[in-house]
């Protein structure tokens, strides 16, 4: 579905679209390390941070 | 998604050459459900890799941006090269810098020669997660003790990820040196302190106790003897399940003007 559609609307012959793979892989591994994985540590899984505190739920 | 309109139809073009030559039982190519679950195992794919990729972004490339914005940051104090012969020591009462003001300012450097001969990471004010220990490393606890002082200079940092600056804590042996120098070029405030590691505990993070002003007696008045420093971070690693807390004791100050600590210099050799 996914994979298979991709390859399609990629123009040109068969090692120009896997040129045009690689630079759309690095975009997006780019767009997740810069702004997707920032976002998750900070908002959904932070990483644990190594201080002691008084509240109730310490911290991740 | 438009592959559902243009898949059955390239589906049938390719019946109609090859159904001729080819057994007629491979006919049906995707069904709805069959569609459905390929584009259900190609998220799964997607989803995979992705989380892949976090782990490789958290255990590897917050330490590559961490270890390289810290070096910066440790030149952004300019501390100015102290001559390499070996200080006196100094024992009395040791100058103090006043806490910084606000989160986030660097106000010195630390140097564990345990971890490293290079291993010196820039100090910052206060223990917030983003502002302070993801990007400069090591934190001070707003409101303990500054180096020198009496009381408990507590210091937290991360052990894995984002520079990971208290990576090798447990490694950390008695009478190990932890070489602290207070740099302020503004009030020409350039000093030494070497503290040597007295002893580590394990605890659940509520144990406040441990960076109060005479480590683990809480309300206790620091006295003259009682010049601290505290250092905190994960235990285990990759948990947050308890803080391995290292406590060591003021050995000696020096004016950074007028030598070098011998611990680093023993180092350097």
């Amino acid at each position: 579905m996914i994979f298979p559609f991709v390859w399609r609307v990629l123009p040109g012959p068969t090692a120009l679209k896997v040129i045009e793979l690689l630079v759309l892989l690095a975009v997006v591994v780019f767009a997740l390390f810069t702004w997707v994985f920032p976002f998750v540590a900070a908002d959904i899984l932070p990483p644990p941070d190594g201080t002691v505190d008084t509240s109730a739920t310490p911290t991740p | 998604m438009t592959t559902h309109d243009t898949l059955p139809a390239h589906g049938g073009a390719q019946d109609e050459q090859v159904g001729r030559s080819r057994p007629p039982r491979r006919r049906p190519r995707q069904t709805v459900g069959g569609a459905l679950l390929s584009l259900l195992a190609e998220l799964l794919i997607i989803a995979g890799a992705a989380t892949g990729l976090y782990v490789l972004w958290t255990a590897w490339w917050t330490d590559v941006v961490a270890v390289h914005d810290q070096t910066a940051l440790v030149q952004d104090l300019q501390q100015v090269k102290p001559p390499s012969e070996v200080g006196t020591e100094r024992r009395g009462v040791a100058p103090v810098l006043a806490e910084p003001p606000g989160l986030s300012s660097v106000f010195g450097t630390m140097q564990i020669p345990r971890f490293g001969a290079d291993y010196n990471r820039p100090i910052g004010e206060g223990t917030d997660r983003e502002k302070v220990l993801n990007t400069i490393g090591l934190g001070h606890y707003q409101g303990t003790a500054m180096p020198g002082a009496e009381g408990n200079f507590a210091v937290a940092g991360h052990r894995v990820t984002y520079g990971k600056p208290l990576n090798q804590i447990a490694d950390l042996k008695p009478g190990d040196p932890i070489v602290v120098r207070v740099t302020d070029n503004a009030t020409n405030f350039d000093t030494w302190y070497v503290y040597k590691v007295t002893d580590s505990q394990i605890v659940t993070p509520d144990h406040v106790e441990t960076i109060a002003p005479v480590p683990n007696k809480p309300g206790v008045e620091p006295t003259g003897d009682d010049r601290w420093l505290t250092l905190t971070a994960c235990h285990p690693m990759w948990s947050a399940k308890e803080r391995f807390v290292t406590h060591a004791k003021l050995d000696y100050w020096m004016p950074a003007s007028e030598g070098t600590p011998k611990e680093l210099s023993e180092t350097a050799k």
